[in-house]
């Protein structure tokens, strides 16, 4: 077995591989779409591909957030941004998504103010001490970060702060995965559940997967034995003829959610009628808007967006990527003309995007493969 | 900001009952703990940190474990760090 003396349980990491091999049916092959883009990450950083059967492939799903914002919506936030007395607030992550005019980095250079922040809670206290501006926060991501930006609304409106709003692009994960679903590029035997949205919705959101879709699905945490236990767990579904919902990280992931954070979101956001997702196009209910009860903390509704649709670059291959239906390395431009110092594809920018994670560590395990194996 | 990264509660404040100061990787900073009302939330007692919001409460062997792993992956948890030692919530 290689490599598994990294792990800090190597004895487990060891027993693990073993199962999943035993689990495996000779000639079958199995694809498991991991949906979150940290478990990309960790599956990039420790080669776990390399401990699986050559028989198991692990294929990378949409859950990132940064990869799955279309174009377009950056272009209306850096309008946004280049209004008179605006300061636009976003998380670091997003200062170099290309949008269809350039970056919130390019616009920044060009004298926009834009500036980055861990929290949204940071952007509501810049609109408390810029009281002659108005404060926008850039709102991305799914149901790990919807909650903040609802609380966030909420104690504005409460501390009655009348100079900051949010530019909604929220998406919810559900929504994502039945379009995988339903896409017939693909082939699944099953899913690894994204662990930290799970923190926010629980379990049962994903019971359709199981009894409609007939996939197994088990919410996995972020550690390398996480991964390698929660493939060994949805083999075991198949090998037994179980098709249900599981929950690996229960660590931390509660059947049911965090109740409290359901209830802001829905205090606060509603579903739009459909969102346009990099990659996948547009997809049905998928996305959170403000409600009309807080119009007045909705960017959208108070300054002129363009909401112009921009296509993808031609030889950009995100939406292939996002999907599972090719692995990064497998695309025209993959750390030749797009990298992550000038990327064109929001796969490579995020450091949890597909592209990017196996930029910074594919290729060194590929090598450490090649070199473990000419020893 | 997508890492949910593992902080200690070393203080609560007695006037903001919806914050609480946490303690990750040697940066003391104040986080929002709304998120997990109807919990006893106390010093000692480690949190999962999302974006400035305490999402679930998790045990100390969970902390360390996730810790070890963020710590793992380098730049990116370098650079939430960093944005959280920028932070000032209030």
């Amino acid at each position: 077995m290689r490599f598994v003396d990294e792990f800090r349980d190597a004895e487990k990491a060891r027993a693990l591989a073993a199962r999943i091999a035993s689990l495996c049916e000779p000639g079958r092959q199995y694809k498991f779409m991991e949906v979150c883009g940290g478990h990309t990450h960790t599956i990039y950083k420790h080669g776990l591909e390399d401990y699986l059967p050559e028989g198991v492939s692990l294929v990378h799903g949409p859950g990132c957030p940064v990869c799955v914002i279309p174009m377009g919506r950056l272009d209306d936030a850096i309008a946004i941004a280049e209004q008179p007395d605006v300061i636009m607030t976003t998380f670091g992550d997003m200062m170099r998504v290309p949008g269809g005019r350039g970056s919130f980095f390019d616009s920044k250079a060009a004298g926009a103010d834009i500036r980055m922040v861990y929290s949204p809670l940071d952007s509501l206290k810049i609109a408390k001490q810029n009281p002659d501006k108005h404060v926008v926060f850039m709102a991305i991501g799914f149901e790990t970060t919807a909650p903040s930006t609802a609380m966030t609304v909420l104690r504005a409106k409460a501390e009655g702060i009348d100079n900051f709003s949010i530019f909604c692009n929220h998406v919810t994960i559900i929504p994502a995965i039945k379009a995988i679903l339903d896409s017939p590029d693909l082939r699944l035997d099953g899913f690894l559940g994204p662990g930290h949205v799970s923190t926010v919705i629980g379990c049962r959101p994903y019971e359709f997967i199981a009894a409609v879709h007939r996939k197994p699905l088990v919410c996995a945490g972020f550690e390398p034995l996480d991964i390698l236990q929660s493939v060994a767990m949805l083999l075991e579904q198949l090998q037994e003829g179980r098709v249900e919902v599981e929950n690996q990280y229960t660590r931390v992931v509660p059947w049911d959610g965090n109740r409290k954070a359901l209830q802001v979101i829905n205090e606060v956001m509603e579903l739009r009628p459909y969102f346009e997702w990099r990659g996948l196009g547009f997809i049905s209910h998928s996305a959170l808007k403000v409600r009309d009860e807080y119009a007045a903390f909705d960017a959208e509704r108070i300054f002129p967006v363009p909401g112009v649709r921009v296509a993808d670059p031609k030889a950009c291959q995100c939406g292939e990527v996002l999907k599972g239906v090719i692995k990064p390395w497998e695309c025209k431009v993959f750390g030749t003309a797009c990298t992550p110092e000038t990327p064109i594809g929001t796969c490579m920018v995020s450091s949890e995007g597909a592209c990017a994670a196996y930029y910074n560590f594919g290729r060194f395990t590929r090598e450490r493969v090649r070199v473990a194996i000419t020893r | 900001m997508c890492l949910g990264i593992p902080g200690e509660v070393v203080e609560l404040y007695p006037d903001r009952g919806d914050l609480a100061k946490v303690e990750v990787s040697g940066v003391r900073r104040a986080i929002n703990i709304g998120l997990l009302e109807g919990e006893d939330v106390r010093p000692g007692d480690w949190v999962l940190i999302h974006v400035g919001f305490a999402l679930s409460k998790i045990d100390e062997a969970e902390a360390a474990a996730a810790l070890a792993f963020l710590e793992g992956i380098g730049q990116a948890y370098d650079d939430e760090l960093a944005a959280l030692a920028d932070s000032r919530i209030e």
